[in-house]
């Protein structure tokens, strides 16, 4: 069991900024929050009255909608807002749009924007508390908990489990979150990808790096492949898909090289024939679906340990 | 009260549960996190001993039902823990229990969390200890003892399983 009770921020902008007893109690709570999705009545009034803006700038599908089942599922009202159709688009600043928000009294904003430290600039204007879905290349916590939660889940542990990350590693938030959510906990890391997508400076942060994907494969407990991420790229980083595949895709035959029990993981959307081979994403040592799943307890965990804190009224601006 | 006076008490519980409804015939416990859960345990085994049917057991946390969580935005939130209820409510009779029946505030909590369960025929309530000051219309149906209290004092249940001892004791 953690040994702490709360969480010591009242915002969540990222991994970097939580101890590992934080993480204990976020993983901890997710437990008893996953139980509530097998009751007949999936709801529990627990944020009755709380009033949560989920803020989306990105185009964003399963983390929007795992962030809305959770709040729903809470009992918290909930209002959205997309870049299309909003006053952002008309040249509205990001301050201003957090200024306006703000004077409908949310308590709580769920935010993803393109821009890294988009949140935290969030942080220092509103009053609410403020939860980073994903912001530009830099941090994703929420991907980074519910995916520590899978591991412990099917592993029973995360100290000295060995985590294979590969793929598109400069271009992905996820990779920084949990490399810095597992190594806190001390987990063993092996980041892995083409040259081009390494980012400089990965392997200061306790992470071995490696353009083999024999090498990082081997031995591992947990092999999580990141999406290539088409869109984030304005220049020629690989040759080809083909390529791509035959180098750094996971195959049966790869897979073949991590510890017995492995478990593949996949933060989606897949590219199907680019970073993952099909019979691996549906094989059984898949557990793809289940990171979904447990997103929804994982959020729901962070809105419910968020909702207490401190008085709002002198809360301190961070 | 000793660890003979519990056991005592939950034995004759277990016997009027019998007697108030003919039999352990569609009967399920649930105890409620944390000491209710030892407690209910308990009085499966002594109807297990009587009646020599295995009762289903289940716990219930209700931090996430409470009426005082988002009252105060202040201090932390309380530690929630598992519900367990491996079992269909529906159609069941209910023995809800707890260790200290205080304000009512609980129950009522609980009350709300099994109706998300499904539809029992009945919910009926077990207290180890009734201290009285209630603040909602709520009894217990079969209590272990009555002590009368104040409200500056406070009934500390310890049992075997959490606690290391089985006793009862008024403080303050």
């Amino acid at each position: 069991m953690s040994t702490v009770t709360a969480l010591r921020s009242r915002h969540l902008l990222g991994i970097a900024g939580l101890e590992p007893d934080e993480i204990d109690l976020v993983l901890d709570t997710a437990l008893a929050m996953k139980e509530v999705a097998t009751r007949p009545i999936k709801k529990v009034p627990t944020l009755r009255g709380r009033t949560i803006i989920n803020l989306f700038f990105e185009a964003s599908t399963r983390t929007r909608m795992s962030f809305e089942l959770a709040e729903k599922r809470l009992s918290a009202d909930t209002l959205g807002m997309t870049v299309s159709g909003s006053s952002v688009s008309k040249g509205e600043t990001l301050a201003d749009t957090a200024r306006t928000l703000e004077a409908m009294a949310p308590d709580m904003i769920v935010m993803r924007h393109a821009a890294s430290g988009a949140p935290h600039q969030l942080a220092r204007i509103c009053r609410s508390s403020i939860i980073n879905a994903g912001d530009g290349m830099h941090e994703h916590p929420t991907q980074a908990l519910l995916d520590a939660f899978t591991m412990r889940e099917h592993k029973g542990r995360l100290k000295g489990l060995r985590v294979a990350i590969v793929g598109d590693l400069v271009h992905s938030r996820v990779l920084r979150s949990n490399v810095q959510l597992l190594t806190k906990v001390g987990a063993q890391v092996v980041a892995c990808g083409p040259p081009t997508l390494i980012p400089p400076g990965l392997d200061a942060l306790g992470v071995r790096v490696t353009s083999s994907m024999d090498a990082a494969v081997d031995g591992a407990d947990v092999v999580m492949m990141l999406r290539v991420q088409h869109e984030r790229m304005h220049g020629l980083f690989f040759p080809s898909v083909r390529e791509y595949f035959r180098l750094f895709g996971l195959t049966p035959a790869r897979l073949a090289r991590a510890a017995p029990e492995a478990i593949v993981m996949h933060p989606g959307p897949m590219n199907r024939g680019v970073e993952i081979d099909s019979d691996v994403a549906d094989g059984p040592w898949s557990v793809i679906l289940d990171q979904v799943a447990n997103g929804v307890a994982v959020r729901m965990a962070v809105l419910y340990l968020l909702a207490g804190g401190e008085e709002r009224a002198d809360a301190t601006v961070v | 009260m000793d660890a003979d006076r519990i056991s005592r008490s939950l034995a004759r519980i277990a016997h009027e549960i019998l007697e108030r409804n003919r039999g352990v015939e569609s009967l399920a416990l649930v105890g409620i996190r944390s000491r209710g859960v030892p407690l209910a345990a308990r009085i499966a085994r002594e109807l297990k001993h009587l009646s020599s049917t295995d009762v289903p057991t289940g716990a219930l946390d209700i931090t996430l039902y409470r009426d005082d969580l988002m009252r105060h935005a202040v201090g932390p939130q309380p530690v929630i823990r598992r519900t367990e209820i491996p079992f269909s409510i529906d159609d069941k009779v209910i023995l809800l229990v707890d260790d200290v029946l205080y304000t009512g505030r609980t129950i009522r909590a609980a009350l709300d969390a099994l109706i998300d369960f499904g539809r029992p025929r009945a919910i009926q309530l077990v207290a180890l200890v009734d201290r009285g000051h209630r603040e909602l219309p709520i009894r217990a149906d079969y209590v272990g003892r009555n002590i009368p209290t104040s409200p500056q004092q406070s009934v500390q249940v310890r049992l075997l399983e959490l606690d290391g001892l089985d006793e009862v004791e008024l403080q303050g």
